[in-house]
């Protein structure tokens, strides 16, 4: 070959010198926003918490997982909470049947199963796409909540069908306070969180995203399609199998497979598409949106209609104005939450960079 | 009808340097890619008949003929996306099977109508071919350990080392699917190149460009045939930039091979004349 071999080893570094200031800003903006979700407990009440917080914290994770695999490697599959549902179960029963298990393996457990059942669930992905597979990922929907009430086993075979969570420890300490809740929802779902990222930035993501936006090109290129396939739906249901435990032993306090249902899993679609497909930052955003502004409209309607209306006709209203506003944002921007609050973020630093010289002259 | 291919290899391959070894008997000197006697039907319509030819290491090989002469058939059976019912595909002398191991190969292509990854960015698209070559598993990415880090970082490396060479710098961090088409051609070339492949396939790169645009594509090309040593077949239909910037010319029309040859031989062709009627005159 005649190739000259430098060509190859002469990588160019853009800006190595403003890199590290950047770095050093970046790191310090990191450490205030952890501080801060640290300290949390510490500055707002029980109520945020444990009915705020901790569910958002949850439906994020899990939408993390949904994203993982419609929004990066762009299998439509509806059914996420079937996931949960498992992860809670297998969860469950690790502590169930082997009652020495320590906290976070009871997680990692429950995430496991999960995952193989979502690798199982995905194998109509290598030869169906679209709506069809849409219908197919269905089949775990129903199966999944079938199997919970049907077989006692999964439940301990209770009596009385109430399951009540583990207490929850993790090495002496408890964390059954609504802060303790808080926290340990947050010791699990940041560091998933952070190797979401890692995974969407590096080569499997890359990988994923090429098997979305045309097969074909991503087999020439390389690209081991199906395995990619696969990966997507067994990493994507173990982050919905853990979200499915942390929601049942941190938020609700029991294991339930109808709260598990279609409506949950649609729930989570929706924190998907409106955060914003292929953004893990995104999803927090749809979470927060999904969780807050029912809360928010609530209250809203509740200080311009008083008492004096009825509340069913209330809630109803809600509905109605939840869904023409996420219409309207979804014609405004249909590339979701992230893609608004990117566009304001650059359109703040252009506005910045244009009179900040100015103010200082 | 069918030039004899001996009479037409003499002349000077342009480059391959290191060819220091003599032409052993039966195999023909640094023969890198060895298409034999390939024929691909659909419905009994015959899109390749019977067509052989040989592309050696260093070459830069054009593929012309008409419309629906067979052109993009045979550069899709060569990566594996049509099976050929007879015949066979011979690179470094094994026989090519499939898409999936064309990357590790050695050969990439670039698509017709454009196959980038639209909803990725430019670096993105181009670290991507180069992926292949990486090995970590997705335990050491996620946690960011073992071989990953410096996969990635090589990863990067290198696509920025074929973005400056193909002038699309400023473009590293915009989304493919936004970019104007004559960009998209390049971004594609330069997804490719970054395979580091010895065998490139080109389907019509410059199709639809303009001449400023073509002529920068040419440039592209040769940059990256000189500097990274790479072995191009193209299909193309301007018969200035075949001539202009080929070794090697092989002619279809119909399916079957109608000549084979140096670009003077080809063109003084009596066979490849009477296919293009009079479009040697432009």
């Amino acid at each position: 070959m005649s190739s000259d071999a430098s060509v190859w080893q002469r990588a160019r570094e853009p800006g190595a010198a403003k890199l590290s200031a950047r770095v050093v800003v970046r790191a310090a903006l990191v450490l205030a926003a952890a501080a801060l979700l640290v300290a949390l407990p510490l500055l707002v009440d029980d109520y945020v918490l444990s009915a705020i917080l901790v569910p958002l914290l949850a439906l994020s994770l899990a939408g993390i997982g949904q994203n993982l695999v419609t929004g990066y490697a762009g299998q439509l599959f509806v059914g996420a909470a079937a996931f949960m549902s498992v992860g809670a179960f297998a969860a469950y029963d690790v502590h169930l049947y082997l009652p020495s298990t320590p906290l976070l393996a009871t997680f990692a457990a429950g995430g496991l199963v999960a995952a193989a059942t979502g690798a199982l669930f995905g194998l109509p992905s290598l030869r169906i796409r679209g709506f069809y597979l849409v219908v197919s990922t269905l089949a775990a929907q129903f199966f999944v909540e079938w199997l919970f009430t049907k077989v006692g086993w999964f439940s301990g075979n209770s009596s009385s069908g109430v399951i009540t969570a583990p207490p929850l420890r993790i090495a002496g300490v408890s964390f059954s306070s609504p802060g303790g809740h808080y926290w340990l929802s947050l010791l699990i779902v940041a560091p998933l969180t952070l190797a979401a990222h890692n995974l969407v930035r590096g080569r499997i993501g890359r990988g994923w995203m090429a098997v979305r936006d045309m097969e074909t090109a991503a087999a020439v290129v390389g690209v081991p399609v199906r395995a990619s396939k696969l990966l997507a739906f067994a990493i994507g249901s173990f982050y919905c199998g853990v979200a499915g435990a942390l929601w049942a032993f941190a938020y609700l306090g029991t294991v339930e497979p109808h709260g598990f249902d279609l409506d949950r899993s649609f729930q989570i679609l929706f924190i998907v598409i409106l955060g914003g497909l292929g953004s893990v930052a995104g999803t927090f955003l749809g979470a927060a949106f999904i969780v807050l502004f029912p809360i928010a409209l609530d209250q809203a309607v509740a200080a311009v209609a008083g008492r004096s209306v009825d509340p069913g006709l209330l809630q109803n209203l809600e509905k109605v104005l939840f869904g023409a506003l996420v219409i309207l944002l979804l014609a405004k921007q249909p590339a979701g939450l992230a893609r608004l609050v990117e566009i304001a973020w650059i359109r703040a630093r252009r506005f910045a960079a244009r009179y900040a010289p100015r103010s200082r002259s | 009808m069918t030039t004899t291919p001996s009479a037409l290899h003499g002349s000077s391959p342009g480059s391959s340097p290191d060819s220091g070894s003599p032409p052993g008997p039966g195999q023909p000197p640094d023969s890198l890619l060895d298409v034999r006697r390939v024929s691909l039907a659909f419905d009994g319509i015959h899109a390749l008949d019977d067509v052989s030819f040989e592309v050696r290491r260093g070459e830069v090989c054009a593929l012309i003929g008409p419309n629906g002469a067979g052109k993009s058939s045979m550069l899709n059976v060569v990566s594996g996306l049509y099976a050929a019912q007879q015949g066979e595909v011979r690179f470094e002398g094994q026989v090519l099977s499939g898409a999936r191991e064309l990357s590790r190969r050695g050969i990439a292509r670039t698509f017709q109508n454009i196959a980038l990854f639209r909803g990725m960015t430019v670096l993105e698209n181009v670290a991507l071919g180069s992926d292949f070559r990486a090995r970590s598993t997705f335990l050491e990415q996620a946690l960011r350990v073992g071989r990953a880090p410096r996969e990635e970082r090589r990863a990067r490396d290198e696509a920025e080392v074929i973005i400056q060479l193909l002038d699309i710098a400023g473009h590293r961090d915009d989304v493919v699917g936004r970019l104007p088409y004559g960009l998209q051609k390049r971004v594609e070339l330069a997804r490719a190149l970054s395979a580091r492949p010895k065998l490139l396939l080109l389907d019509e790169p410059m199709a639809g460009m303009t001449f400023d645009e073509k002529r920068d594509m040419c440039r592209y090309l040769m940059d990256a045939h000189e500097k990274l040593g790479t072995t191009l077949v193209l299909i193309e239909h301007d018969l200035g930039v075949v001539m202009d910037l080929s070794d090697h010319v092989i002619v279809l029309d119909y399916g079957r091979k109608i000549a084979d040859g140096s670009p003077e031989a080809v063109r003084a062709d009596a066979a490849v004349v009477r296919a293009y009627v009079g479009s040697f005159e432009t």
